[in-house]
């Protein structure tokens, strides 16, 4: 008698416990959302400005005080970032994939062993560290190799940045590929179906929604990331020309004048109002995940 | 089970330990015996982050009970936290006024505990040739209006604009001594977040210009540093008025500094130290024959 009902207190204490973590989880998230747009939305309502004048035009200059009067056209570091990703995207996403099919389809003892731990110390490795690797070994080699005048450029970021979302998407897309029901490829290889048959009609369809996620994550990953593009791109206020010119992007302009930029005049909230968009591109990615998910039952 | 309690219990432990350790941040000053105790937390500009480090290294091995907290930053941080109250020094590269709204910058009270000179830098290969630039070139370079060394006097090589963020106290130094306000052509140029990276872009691309202060110079053989209309940007000239691209550095408190910030403050400009001062490139506020 006495020893259940101590065994019911430890239940309801681990209980309180876990519920608290949790709610604390929530209410920690939703005080960041809030805290982001209070400050963000200053650009318009405070400083009088117009969405349309922060997302399209390219003419930046805020003033560094209260007195506002500036101008806060990101566009130039909205398409930095956005053409950054997609690249880094477009690098990365053969490789992943290829990677993926290889390390479950191919040769899934040698995957599973050696490729997948290789793939894993990738995420583990900081973010300055690929930074520095792009800024002593790859920008004075596009400088070299395409003979330009910076090395700091569209191209460096963007293959930066898929070395970095690279281990991502191959870990999601390989998880996405091993839930795809073994009797599938039975059934595929009884009707006479080749490996490569099975791979691309049966099991990347299968698998179709994880990769997506996987590829989504990846990109979340890479509008995010700040210091090592930071450090490859150059930070040209500029619309990049080719890829090989240097632009700067949304992370790079917050890092680099956060610390200078008054609390609460309109560079330093313009600043803000970018961290807003950037939360509101990774709230967006999420719901897409949620999305592709929730549709994963009726495809199957 | 053991083992799970131990665990929760070291961590526990763990936080108290932190929760405790923030607590004891605040400022308790005893101003009764002779030895001077207290804590004196500053943040700020990262330009002056070097300088107020030493200083503070060689104030404690004076008065051991002081202990003294150093944060970088950024000048608008620094500034922002001692308007509020949560550090005891705020270390700027510019004036509070330019930040700060008039209210609020009244309250301040400014030290202008050293000078730092700005100096033009250039990779060396241009500096074997180049040694001397008129204000008008150098308007003309950082405008974006010439865009070949060979138009100032060099050898026929693009020009690699380096520059520092928008926000940055030695920006705003440059463009108005030396650029007269004009706008830095922020298309053509690289931008750097700190001045170290700014010397290696330098040192690493050959028609490159940018700006450092002189602190950044000592023991410098990475790049050249160019003379502006024939005078050299060097602490004797900036002293007599003769080179003009200098500015103070602040320490600001908030209302009259008690006794141990008032120590520090006072310690960093004295005499004593002012030789350290000079060693690392910054020049001594009481030596300056011309001021602003």
């Amino acid at each position: 008698m006495q020893d259940n009902s101590r065994v019911i207190r430890q239940d309801i204490s681990w209980k309180i416990i876990i519920s608290l973590g949790g709610f604390f989880m929530i209410a920690l998230t939703f005080a960041l959302g809030f805290f982001l747009f209070y400050r963000g939305i200053g650009t318009f309502t405070t400083y009088d400005h117009s969405v349309f004048e922060f997302l399209f035009s390219s003419t930046w200059a805020p003033a560094d005080s209260h007195d506002g009067g500036g101008k806060v056209g990101a566009a130039i570091f909205i398409f930095g970032s956005i053409s950054t990703c997609l690249l880094a995207l477009l690098i990365s996403l053969p490789f992943s994939i290829g990677v993926a099919i290889f390390m479950t389809e191919i040769s899934p003892g040698f995957g599973r062993k050696i490729i997948q731990p290789i793939v894993e110390i990738f995420v583990g490795i900081p973010s300055v560290v690929y930074g520095w690797l792009g800024l002593t070994v790859l920008v004075p080699v596009i400088k070299d190799v395409f003979d330009t005048q910076y090395g700091f450029s569209v191209l460096a970021a963007s293959l930066v940045l898929a070395i970095m979302i690279f281990p991502t998407i191959t870990s999601v897309s390989a998880d996405a590929i091993r839930s795809v029901p073994k009797n599938f490829r039975q059934a595929a290889f009884g009707l006479g179906s080749t490996r490569w048959q099975v791979i691309y009609k049966i099991v990347l369809p299968a698998a179709k929604n994880g990769i997506l996620t996987g590829v989504i994550l990846g990109l979340a990953r890479a509008f995010g990331e700040a210091l090592a593009v930071a450090m490859v791109i150059g930070k040209t206020k500029v619309f990049p020309v080719s890829i090989l010119s240097p632009t700067t992007n949304l992370t790079s302009a917050i890092a680099a004048d956060m610390g200078g930029a008054m609390d609460g005049g309109e560079y330093n909230i313009a600043l803000w109002t970018m961290a807003l968009l950037l939360f509101f591109i990774s709230l967006g990615c999420i719901f897409l995940i949620h999305y592709i998910s929730e549709s994963d039952g009726e495809n199957i | 089970m053991k083992f799970s309690k131990f665990l929760t219990l070291a961590l526990a432990g763990v936080m108290a330990f932190y929760i405790a350790g923030c607590g004891s941040g605040a400022t308790e000053t005893k101003s009764g015996g002779n030895a001077l105790s207290g804590t004196i937390t500053a943040s700020g500009s990262s330009a002056l982050l070097p300088l107020a480090k030493d200083a503070a290294n060689d104030f404690k091995a004076k008065y051991a009970d002081v202990s003294i907290t150093l944060n970088g930053g950024g000048s608008g941080t620094g500034l922002k936290q001692v308007s509020e109250g949560s550090v005891n020094i705020g270390n700027s590269d510019v004036a509070a006024e330019t930040k700060l709204s008039k209210e609020k910058a009244a309250e301040l009270v400014d030290h202008k505990v050293a000078v730092v000179t700005i100096a033009p830098v250039v990779n060396k290969k241009i500096g074997d040739v180049v040694q001397s630039l008129t204000k008008q070139q150098l308007q003309d370079i950082f405008t974006g209006k010439v865009t070949n060394w060979k138009d100032v006097g060099g050898p026929d090589l693009k020009i690699m604009l380096v520059t520092r963020p928008a926000t940055s106290g030695t920006r705003a130094l440059f463009s108005e001594y030396a650029l007269d306000k004009q706008a830095e052509a922020t298309n053509k140029s690289l931008e750097t977040d700190d001045s170290g990276t700014l010397m290696q872009t330098i040192a690493d691309n050959e028609g490159a210009i940018g700006y450092v202060s002189l602190s950044y110079l000592v023991n410098n053989d990475k790049v050249a540093t160019v003379s502006i209309d024939g005078v050299a940007p060097t602490l004797e000239n900036t002293y007599n008025g003769k080179y003009s691209v200098w500015g103070y550095e602040h320490m600001y408190t908030k209302g009259n500094p008690n006794e141990a910030i008032k120590a520090f403050i006072d310690f960093i400009m004295s005499d004593e130290y002012g030789q350290k001062l000079e060693k690392q490139g910054y020049g001594v506020t009481s030596k300056m024959k011309v001021s602003r």
